[in-house]
């Protein structure tokens, strides 16, 4: 397994930035009560991520220590922006079921982890790949919370009817509380499955970025810090 | 050698109440209401809905500690007591699935995933009952007496319209199974209070702090007739006698179940007068229930020794 794809599963299964990592609530309470809403919001996020991440490892030896955060922030709302922009033009109905929470990736906590302690001290190429495992790894959290929710409140996935006519739909699980009912089932659900194979000896991705999962590092590297 | 010798950590005096006994009579006292929300609603075949909430209840606990490898704990009946109590809390006409539902979500969710019984953070069968009211908002407000739909009496005091006290007192009107009849959940309230499973000091303090709160913002001052339809009405009695009561939820000190007791009151004549719906206890005492651990730890007395008057 080489570092690229190391850094890919990293982000989608490893330190999964929704079900182990646990950043980035905000969106993932807010938006996804829906399938698409998920899906455009781990999009757009990506996008940001994986631009945000090469631009600041490229600039990581110009911009001095101390005033990291505030060059951080200027980079990635310059990304937010232009993906706002874009969104709003070209699929504005994503654009506004989303709402406010497109600006608000400028202060995602994932974005930010992610600079500070990664793409900050390595290079381009790597940094590419841990916004694009990263990204990829929130969408796919995003997305599996939505279709659960969708499927449980409306009885669709993608707007399309799955479950019969007289199927009522539990309408809690696209109110808010359901979000938080869907987020800690499917973290338990992964947690178990990930247990269940450490016990059977089977090999476990080892993350190679820190060394090991956040959860059992006591190194202060930033990511568990940002909000 | 000699037991009275044994060297044990306090408390050294235990009673021979066991959780189970109070969780049978509480299912004893609960029975006039059961029966008689029967009888009331036998055409719409309440007992079938009563029957199944409450199986499902014993049974999602009995599976949940199989699947989890815990020991089974369906034999203090506390299981049977919240799938009982929210069977009462609901329409007659919901679909049999949906009580089946709340049962799961009152077992699972709010009981075992806490940690099972003395655990739980709120009140399970109401817990579960605000869960169906919020998704299925629609059924859990279709109310039928007699073959007939239409407003309950609380809803129709809301709007200003003359109820029938007596009837509301008897229970022969709309509402949910359990709690039309102030008559039969006064007879159990009594046998409750008789052996000493519950005292007044919660009840009474709900009951008193309600009863100032609408005459004073009701709108008809000191009306005898207006208090008492708002007594009788909707599940203040239920839930004061049977839910607000319930042990693991409720604090421990004596002045926390006063402070508590007003806490119920003020919510419930708040959402009652001021609330978008007319009825509101059940937040109110899942509320209430939240400020639990609060008022326990400002109302914790001193021990004997430790520290003067301030």
């Amino acid at each position: 397994m080489n570092k690229y794809t190391e850094r890919l599963l990293n982000g989608l299964i490893k330190e999964n930035p929704t079900f182990v990592l646990m950043l980035g609530m905000c969106p993932t309470l807010a938006v996804t009560t829906s399938a698409m809403n998920g899906i455009g919001m781990g999009l757009s996020t990506t996008v940001v991520l994986v631009l945000s991440n090469m631009l600041i490892s490229m600039l990581r030896k110009i911009i001095p220590d101390s005033v990291r955060m505030p060059a951080f922030i200027v980079v990635v709302a310059s990304f937010v922006t232009i993906v706002q922009f874009l969104l709003e033009g070209f699929v504005p109905s994503l654009y506004d079921s989303l709402g406010l929470y497109i600006p608000l990736i400028v202060v995602n906590c994932i974005i930010l982890g992610r600079a500070e302690s990664f793409a900050s001290k390595n290079p381009v190429i790597d940094s590419i790949f841990d916004g694009i495992g990263m990204g990829l790894g929130f969408t796919v959290g995003l997305t599996s919370i939505g279709i659960v929710r969708e499927i449980l409140g409306a009885g669709t996935i993608f707007g399309f009817h799955v479950l019969p006519t007289s199927y009522e739909p539990i309408t809690i699980f696209i109110l808010a509380p359901g979000a938080f009912f869907v987020l800690a089932i499917l973290t338990a659900l992964q947690n178990y499955v990930k247990n269940r194979a450490k016990k059977q000896g089977k090999e476990v991705i080892e993350a190679a970025g820190c060394g090991a999962g956040c959860g059992s590092c006591g190194h202060n590297c930033g990511t568990t810090q940002a909000k | 050698m000699n037991e009275k010798l044994k060297v044990s950590p306090s408390p050294h005096i235990r009673d021979k109440i066991k959780s189970s006994n109070i969780m049978l009579l509480v299912l004893i006292a609960l029975l006039p209401t059961t029966i008689f929300g029967i009888y009331n609603f036998r055409h719409e075949n309440a007992w079938l809905l009563v029957l199944v909430t409450t199986a499902v209840a014993v049974l999602s606990e009995y599976v949940y500690e199989k699947l989890m490898h815990k020991p089974i704990t369906i034999g203090d009946c506390s299981a049977a007591v919240t799938g009982l109590l929210l069977a009462l809390n609901l329409p007659p006409t919901l679909p049999i699935w949906m009580g089946a539902l709340g049962s799961i979500f009152a077992i699972v969710v709010v009981k075992q995933l806490f940690g099972g019984l003395g655990q739980n953070f709120m009140n399970p069968a109401l817990a579960a009952r605000c869960f169906l009211l919020i998704s299925f908002t629609g059924r859990m407000t279709y109310f039928v007496y007699d073959g007939v739909t239409g407003a309950t009496p609380l809803a129709k005091l809301k709007v200003g319209e003359v109820v029938n006290t007596f009837d509301m007192m008897m229970g022969s009107t709309r509402g949910t199974i359990g709690e039309t009849s102030v008559i039969a959940i006064m007879v159990g309230a009594m046998l409750l209070l008789f052996m000493g499973v519950i005292d007044l000091r919660i009840p009474g303090t709900y009951l008193v702090t309600f009863v100032i709160f609408i005459s004073l913002f009701g709108g008809h001052g000191f009306d005898a007739q207006y208090i008492t339809a708002h007594l009788c009405g909707g599940g203040i009695m239920l839930g004061a006698w049977f839910m607000a009561t319930d042990y693991v939820t409720s604090p421990i000190t004596k002045t926390g179940q006063i402070v508590y007791g007003i806490c119920l009151g003020l919510l419930t004549g708040l959402f009652r007068l001021f609330g978008g719906s007319a009825e509101g206890v059940s937040y109110a005492i899942i509320i209430s229930n939240l400020l639990v651990p609060l008022i326990e730890k400002i109302t914790l007395p001193r021990p004997f020794g430790k520290g003067g008057e301030k």
